[in-house]
């Protein structure tokens, strides 16, 4: 299969949706012109114009809002916020419009809203530009939230959320748009919502990986197996719809689990994960859970301090070492 | 200012609307205080004119986002008083099944996107339905009604910018009540007339009498063509009167002395009435049976109401995706 990075996967899903169904379009600041500020959707104005790859003006709340409004009357869009940081200023526009339409309506409105929205720390970025929110949404009734980690995830997942009808945060994490990796061709290729990917098959530990930290588990499984510790790597791709099935069925079978995200420790989606975890699977549980995440400070931008701060396979490896002596 | 001109029917809708609006609040006061209605009410008595004038000026394919103060738009639009007070009792049959409420009343096969509960949240939604009918080369527009209180929202001010700039067929519509909650228009805003703020935005405000329906038809309607011709927003500022608090059971602490029965002398319900009469288009027996048809609906809503079936509770975990999913509400 022809390989390509998370972000041109990203392009692809976006731009085959937009030849699929005219209702479709991208909006958002400097997705036009400029390509998207990371780049994601360079050339999709050439080819689609700028009716439907639209620049806006610097004003998250009416972007989303008007994202939410064409999508009530049946658009497609796909909205994009360059930085999850910046959701917060269209926050109200997310949790108490977007999120309760349906619910608040007695189950009438269709939001067919996707918002692509950049997370985790790019290096240096600091504490504005740097944050993986995805958890502060998992709150809210009424969003989909999906993260994925592969590029292959990224368009079927994309796919997924577009062709879907309701609200969901797609969150990219910035160092994974380079990465690379097999993508189907297929025009109808989709990932479902709700299907956590056992990425690496082990028997003694698992660990259960949001986003950038797949790649990271990956590589402390490596060091783990050399070790004679068998790791075993779950991705869940979407967060909500949470597919605890998968998790458990894991947990059942290694009876350790770490939850690896690059969002703070506090009440991140570990805690939920965890949480569940311990109401549905503890009596397969061997030892504690154990959440790596980021440290519950803000982002620093010192490139020491951000290490410091920031999960990495180091943490990961120490946490199955741990888990894998009881 | 002569109404002769105007079509029967249009003077006839105006009337039993403006009618229906005054007396359901009036109903759903009393309801509330039976104890059939168990939640907020935010009544907009005295605000009959502009709700019901700027609907009818509108096209049925048009769209409206509605505010706390929603009922008026919601009628105005086409609303059923039926499925209304039976929302407004939380029942199954009320157009939200029960879920949504006073401040949260939708129909989107009758254009209303919702009414909110959030001051300002309505602008953008409006915007967003304005930007589909233009890509769509749609001939209907979104009015965004809201309060001289939700013009100092952040909201507005995007959302104006973005319809501005890239002329949306959007009315935004401030009925300016003098109040934002309990704070007088003069200590929210340092200008008198809201409708100056359109300025910044590159395109035009008007200000209206919004106790005169024909004066608010006239500005809808005018904008309404303006936007349909391309050529972009209307702000328009109608300048209207709550008779009563911002929710049943506000002490209104906040008014100024006299200003009520100012007001009262120009309650836009009873002027309309005796507009029409002295117009020679319609006598009294007419308007009597109008407003005898209003409230023969009315004791249908709520008898249809009261013995509605109230939500099963499982219900309350449905409709908030399109599927359910295990891994969704759980």
């Amino acid at each position: 299969m022809r390989e390509i990075s998370y972000s041109e996967a990203i392009r692809e899903a976006m731009s085959e949706e937009m030849r699929r169904d005219t209702a479709v379009f991208l909006v958002g600041e400097d997705v036009a012109v400029f390509g998207g500020v990371w780049g994601v959707s360079d050339g999709m104005l050439a080819e689609f114009g700028d009716e439907r790859v639209r620049d806006t003006p610097i004003s998250e709340a009416a972007i989303i809002g008007a994202g939410l409004g064409a999508a009530l009357v049946g658009m497609r869009p796909i909205v994009e916020i360059m930085f999850g940081d910046f959701l917060m200023c269209g926050g109200d526009q997310i949790v108490n419009q977007a999120a309760k339409a349906r619910f608040m309506s007695g189950g009438k409105a269709n939001v067919p809203l996707t918002l692509r929205v950049t997370s985790g720390a790019p290096g240096s970025a600091a504490a504005q530009h740097s944050q993986s929110p995805e958890s502060w949404f998992m709150n809210v009734p009424g969003i989909k939230i999906a993260a994925p980690s592969t590029p292959a995830d990224a368009k079927g997942l994309l796919k997924t959320a577009v062709r879907g009808a309701d609200p969901v945060l797609f969150f990219e994490h910035k160092m994974l748009y380079g990465e690379t990796g097999p993508v189907p061709e297929d025009a109808d290729f989709t990932v479902p919502f709700g299907q956590a990917n056992v990425v690496r098959q082990g028997r003694d530990v698992t660990v259960i990986a949001v986003s950038i930290m797949v790649p990271k588990a990956l590589a402390a499984a490596d060091l783990l197996a050399a070790e004679g510790i068998s790791v075993e790597v779950i991705d869940p791709r979407t967060l909500v719809p949470l597919d605890k099935e998968t998790l458990i069925h894991s947990v059942a079978k290694t009876s350790r689990v770490i939850i690896a995200h690059e969002a703070h420790r506090r009440s991140g989606p570990g805690a939920e994960i965890a949480a569940m975890l311990a109401e549905e699977a503890v009596e397969y549980l061997d030892g504690p859970i154990i959440r790596v995440g980021a440290k519950n400070v803000p982002l620093p931008y010192s490139p020491v301090l951000e290490n410091f701060v920031l999960p990495g396979v180091d943490d990961i490896v120490a946490a199955a070492r741990l888990l894998a002596s009881k | 200012m002569d109404i002769t001109h105007y079509s029967h029917d249009l003077l006839a809708h105006l009337f039993q609307r403006m009618t229906l609006v005054r007396e359901f609040e009036l109903r759903a006061i009393e309801e509330r205080r039976r104890g059939l209605i168990p939640g907020f009410i935010h009544s907009c008595v005295g605000q009959e004119a502009t709700a019901v004038a700027a609907c009818a000026a509108l096209a049925q394919q048009d769209v409206i986002t509605s505010t706390h103060r929603g009922h008026g738009h919601l009628l105005g639009k086409g609303g059923d008083p039926k499925f209304m007070m039976a929302e407004l009792a939380g029942r199954s049959s009320g157009y939200c099944l029960g879920r949504g409420g006073s401040l949260h009343i939708a129909d989107f096969d009758l254009g209303i996107l919702g009414a909110n509960g959030i001051v300002g949240g309505g602008f953008p939604i409006a915007t967003g339905a304005a930007l589909a009918f233009q890509m769509r080369r749609e001939q209907r527009v979104a009015l965004a009604f809201f309060g001289d209180g939700a013009i100092n929202e952040g909201t507005f001010h995007e959302s104006a910018n973005l319809a501005g700039l890239w002329k949306l067929p959007v009315i935004f519509f401030c009925e300016n009540n003098l109040y934002g909650e309990g704070t007088p228009q003069h200590k929210q805003a340092p200008i008198a007339d809201l409708a100056r703020r359109a300025d910044s935005y590159g395109f035009p405000g008007v200000s209206v009498d919004g106790n005169d329906p024909i004066a608010v038809y006239e500005a809808t309607q005018a904008a309404r063509r303006r936007a349909l011709a391309g050529d972009g927003p209307t702000l328009i500022e109608a300048k209207t009167y709550r008779f009563r608090g911002h929710y049943e059971g506000d002490p209104q602490v906040y008014r100024e002395p006299g200003e009520m029965a100012a007001w009262r002398q120009r309650d836009p319900v009873p002027a309309f009435r005796a507009r029409l009469l002295e117009s020679g288009l319609f006598d009294e027996a007419q308007l009597v049976e109008m407003e005898t048809a209003v409230q023969t609906e009315l004791d249908v809503a709520v008898a249809f109401a009261a013995a509605a079936p109230l939500p099963v509770v499982d219900e309350a975990l449905q409709g908030i995706y399109a599927e359910t999913h295990e891994g969704l509400v759980f």
